[in-house]
């Protein structure tokens, strides 16, 4: 952004001083509940960024660190009386980071520019990468590999990333989405659906399902093949032009006066596709667009409630507890022959979706309308599980012991299904009890209503 | 550092160089508490994590007068855990565990850094009660409310900190452990040294370990919310439950401004079209709680109330009091600075106070917000204004004056729950006279005789 409020210190002035340092947050941030230190609290730092809007501070390596040290999991934001936009705050504070360049490393530098200025710019290098890694899994490289031992000369790190790979989709969006998908009965609405880009790289799948749940609610759903990725990561990454640019590709490929709805199914990316005219707010030809699209875009969850769901009929039910052959990371489909039975389900908060976007009763009220579910609640379940984007790849100690801290609470329901709702979140929870051998089965809400719809007792255009 | 590095080592080797900050980052994170616009970098931050160690960093700065500015989370409202110019600012949040349930003498041992919500829940899972609930009891230490002797919304019919304490262990500025009182409901044995450590604001000793007497928990309770056209009804409500003898657990009221911003956070359906918002409870024996909640919600009718509602269960009580807990919070949605205060009057005089409130305020021409304790007579009016507007500022102080000066003059009291830290230290010596405070800086003297124990808190 030119001119724009990429500094804190042009940052409109009453946005660093709402923050009253009541205190309110501390109890609600991650990092500040493990260490108890101010700085790594929502509250210390707002005050490290006001010192710098004061010129009481430079922007220093330290700093920096601490803003990378957020997870950004925004339940401050949740916790705060007096309505400070930590949001906003904090992706100001990540860009003058990046400006300043206080982090800059060779290694760091090259990793950016690989994944946020490259991989990410580009959803066709993306997918070829991931094309790249599937062949890689389907030939039976990495098993080879990993049986060889090889895999132990590289350095841990390497080791350790290597290990949570994620197993690519044998088929994207594209290739299992059809470009226009009509309403399974008389059409209400138009939507476009925003198929992502991690989503589409390993929860492909996903996006299937929410095609078809919208295609069986009177939608007629819109997926163009090539699609942009939304900004989040660049947003949140310090990298406020690039994210605009994408954004500005978003509004030109899907014009929002052109649906009723833009549909998205992770809650990451929601959380920042609803805010694209705060990101164009200097861009005189975008900025109006921008505000129609904030209004468009709908968590899958909310629209589905918005817009009131058929609620699927009671089949010949197909709900069991997962097999311990099924620790797996992906939804697979179910025998349907298996005897009626109470299908426990247990639903963590993905951050994004519960504090970005204050979505926390629907997806909710989707599970408990499935025949057969029982949806028991888990503690702390808008508590971050410790993914936030790459913050598991930037600060692996912290998120594992987030990740530590909810697979104990998902035991503690009982729950083996647990349902979630952003793919960083699945990922995360699925390499969590991968690692520990717990028989869970992650998977998006989505697809369990998905599954509910295919099991009804007539057969529909989407049947199996 | 102004101290010597000898000081900086010295301390470092006690408490680990881990648990002794020094950037400018950390620093900077330490140079406030939960009172607007005041801010002061402290030489260094340090955490203790024993009794001994808070006697030997004790002992260290008592012998190169350095002074120690002790610290909870760092949420009080007068400015008395704010650090002073190159002090240690001695941060007991790592002092947190729950040491002994005594079920049979209803008592908790704790250390200073556990949190009141803990506190609360412990309690709760042994099936009794902690009833002090400061609105920031989500965060706020135990060694904090006791040092400020924090209030609450049950203050009216449970009382406030100052009630559950019953002991301290507490380390005086030479670093001598000093325990003070016992499990015994009596105990006359000398001056209470507990009680004079109760509301010290961190002048007299460093708590480091609270022994709390619990109640049986309420078998029952009944939230209402009432809602008036004007706030001189509220108030009369107020005065006519207490005159019919009943003592409820909350009567808490809050101004028209402040219905807005707390519904506008918590969402809890709050009716926006009302003057004045009575939150009433009353717990006890079940029967008696159907009774005075007929009686309370018969008062309010009577008194004009538009609308009278009782909360459904316990999940919509508690949200009804956690929306309350964050009125002033959510006040600063309307103001960059948000200037609180807790003027207290006998109950009797709370319509007056309020009154006079408003006038103050259209006289200086502030915008004010208004809540609090209705039924003790803590009033909380909230000026909502800009730091950097000097000229407002300086009219916000001028109108704390006169509601200071007229609460007195009403036989009241100018902090009710806060505390008089920096915010209020101007006041105190009018307020107490000259007797008091002489008393005050004998014992202050006689326990701290080089004023290394939050300098420049409370009176010089």
């Amino acid at each position: 952004m030119s001119a724009g409020p990429s500094h804190l210190k042009s940052l409109d002035y009453s946005i660093v001083q709402q923050c009253m340092h009541c205190g309110l947050c501390l109890p609600t941030c991650p990092t500040y509940d493990a260490t108890k230190l101010e700085r790594h609290s929502p509250r210390g730092r707002i005050a490290l960024m006001r010192a710098i809007a004061d010129d009481k501070l430079d922007v220093t390596k330290a700093f920096g660190d601490e803003m990378y040290f957020c997870l950004g999991c925004l339940a401050c934001m949740t916790a705060c009386p007096a309505g400070v936009n930590y949001a906003e705050l904090f992706e100001h504070a990540r860009a003058e980071v990046e400006e300043q360049r206080v982090l800059a490393a060779p290694k760091r530098d090259l990793i950016r520019w690989f994944a946020v200025r490259w991989l990410f710019m580009d959803l066709a290098r993306l997918q070829l990468v991931g094309q790249a890694m599937r062949l890689y899994q389907q030939m039976g490289l990495q098993s080879l590999l990993r049986r060889s031992g090889i895999l132990s000369l590289l350095p841990q790190r390497l080791r350790e990333l290597e290990a949570i790979t994620p197993d690519i989709q044998p088929q994207f969006s594209a290739e299992i989405i059809s470009p226009i998908t009509p309403a399974v009965s008389r059409r209400r609405y138009r939507v476009a659906m925003l198929t992502g880009c991690a989503q589409d790289l390993i929860y492909s799948d996903i996006n299937r399902d929410t095609v078809e749940v919208l295609a069986q609610n009177g939608c007629e759903v819109v997926t163009p093949p090539e699609q942009s990725c939304c900004g989040s990561l660049h947003a949140h990454n310090g990298e406020w032009t690039l994210a605009q640019q994408l954004a500005r590709r978003n509004l030109d490929q899907f014009p929002p006066e052109q649906f009723d709805a833009i549909i998205t199914n992770a809650g990451g990316c929601g959380s920042h596709l609803k805010h694209y005219a705060k990101l164009l707010v200097d861009d005189a030809r975008y900025f109006e667009r921008a505000k129609l699209w904030d209004a468009k875009v709908k968590d899958i969850h909310e629209w589905l409630v918005q817009i009131g769901i058929r609620v699927p009929a009671n089949a010949r039910s197909n709900r069991r507890e997962a097999a311990p052959s099924e620790i797996q990371d992906r939804p697979s489909r179910l025998p349907s022959a298996a005897a009626q039975q109470e299908l426990v389900v247990t639903y963590h908060e993905s951050c994004h979706l519960s504090h970005g976007q204050k979505i926390v009763s629907q997806p909710r009220e989707l599970l408990r309308a499935i025949p057969g579910v029982k949806l028991v609640e888990l503690p702390e379940a808008n508590w971050c599980c410790g993914s936030a984007g790459i913050y598991n790849l930037t600060q692996p100690d912290m998120a594992g012991q987030l990740l530590a801290r909810k697979l104990g609470h998902i035991a503690s329901t009982g729950a083996r299904t647990v349902a979630t709702a952003n793919p960083g979140c699945l990922l995360q929870l699925v390499n969590g009890a991968k690692e520990r051998g717990m028989k869970l089965r992650i998977v998006h809400p989505i697809t369990l209503l998905a599954e509910a719809y295919r099991a009804e007792p007539e057969a529909n255009p989407f049947g199996r | 550092m102004p101290y010597g590095t000898d000081t900086l080592t010295q301390l470092q080797e006690i408490l680990g160089a881990q648990n002794v900050l020094t950037t400018r980052e950390d620093l900077i994170a330490y140079s406030f508490d939960g009172t607007a616009a005041m801010q002061q970098l402290p030489g260094c931050v340090a955490f203790a994590q024993t009794t001994e160690q808070v006697v030997q960093v004790l002992r260290l700065a008592n012998a190169t007068k350095t002074p120690v500015v002790t610290r909870g989370s760092g949420t009080g409202l007068s400015g008395g855990s704010l650090p002073c110019p190159d002090c240690i600012v001695l941060c007991l949040v790592k002092m947190n565990r729950i040491l002994e349930v005594d079920r049979a003498n209803l008592t908790l041992l704790v250390e200073p850094g556990v949190t009141t919500l803990a506190i609360a829940d412990a309690a709760a899972g042994e099936g009794l009660f902690y009833p002090p609930d400061p609105g920031s009891m989500k965060i706020s230490t135990i060694g904090g409310n006791v040092a400020e002797n924090s209030g609450g919304l049950r203050g009216l019919k449970y009382g406030i900190t100052r009630n559950y304490v019953m002991g301290l262990e507490v380390v005086l500025p030479d670093g001598e452990v000093c325990w003070t009182g016992n499990k015994c409901v009596k105990d006359v044995a000398g001056y209470s040294l507990r009680d004079l450590f109760i509301g010290s604001e961190g002048t007299l000793g460093v708590i480091t370990r609270v022994l709390l007497r619990l109640i049986p928990k309420p078998a029952a309770k009944k939230t209402l919310v009432a809602t008036y056209a004007d706030m001189g009804q509220a108030a009369q409500t107020v005065s006519d439950i207490i005159a019919a003898q009943i003592i409820p657990c909350t009567l808490e009221f809050l101004d028209r401004t402040t219905i807005h911003c707390v519904e506008d956070f918590a969402k809890v359906g709050l009716p926006l079209d009302c003057e004045a918002l009575l939150l009433m409870e009353t717990d006890g024996h079940p029967a008696a709680v159907a009774e005075e909640a007929a009686k309370m919600e018969e008062l309010a009718r009577k008194n004009g109330a538009r609308e009278v509602r009782v909360a459904r269960d316990d999940t919509e009580a508690t949200k009804l009091a956690t929306a309350r807990r964050s009125a002033f919070s959510a006040l600063a949605r309307l103001a960059p600075t948000t200037i609180l205060e807790d003027a207290t009057v006998p109950r009797s005089e709370l319509a007056t106070m309020i009154r006079f409130v408003d006038t103050v305020a259209k006289k200086y021409q502030l915008r004010v917000g208004t809540f609090g304790h209705m039924g003790d007579g803590n009033l909380h009016p909230t000026f909502l204004t800009d730091e950097r507007n000097k000229d407002e500022m300086h009219r916000v102080e001028e109108a704390f004056k006169e509601i200071f000066a007229e609460a007195i003059r009403l036989g009241g009291t100018i902090t009710g729950e806060h505390g008089i830290g920096l915010a209020k230290k101007s006041f105190l010596p009018k307020f107490a006279g000259d007797a008091q405070m002489r008393v005050m800086r004998a014992l202050r003297r006689a326990l701290d005789p080089n004023g290394i124990l939050n300098p420049g808190k409370m009176f010089d």
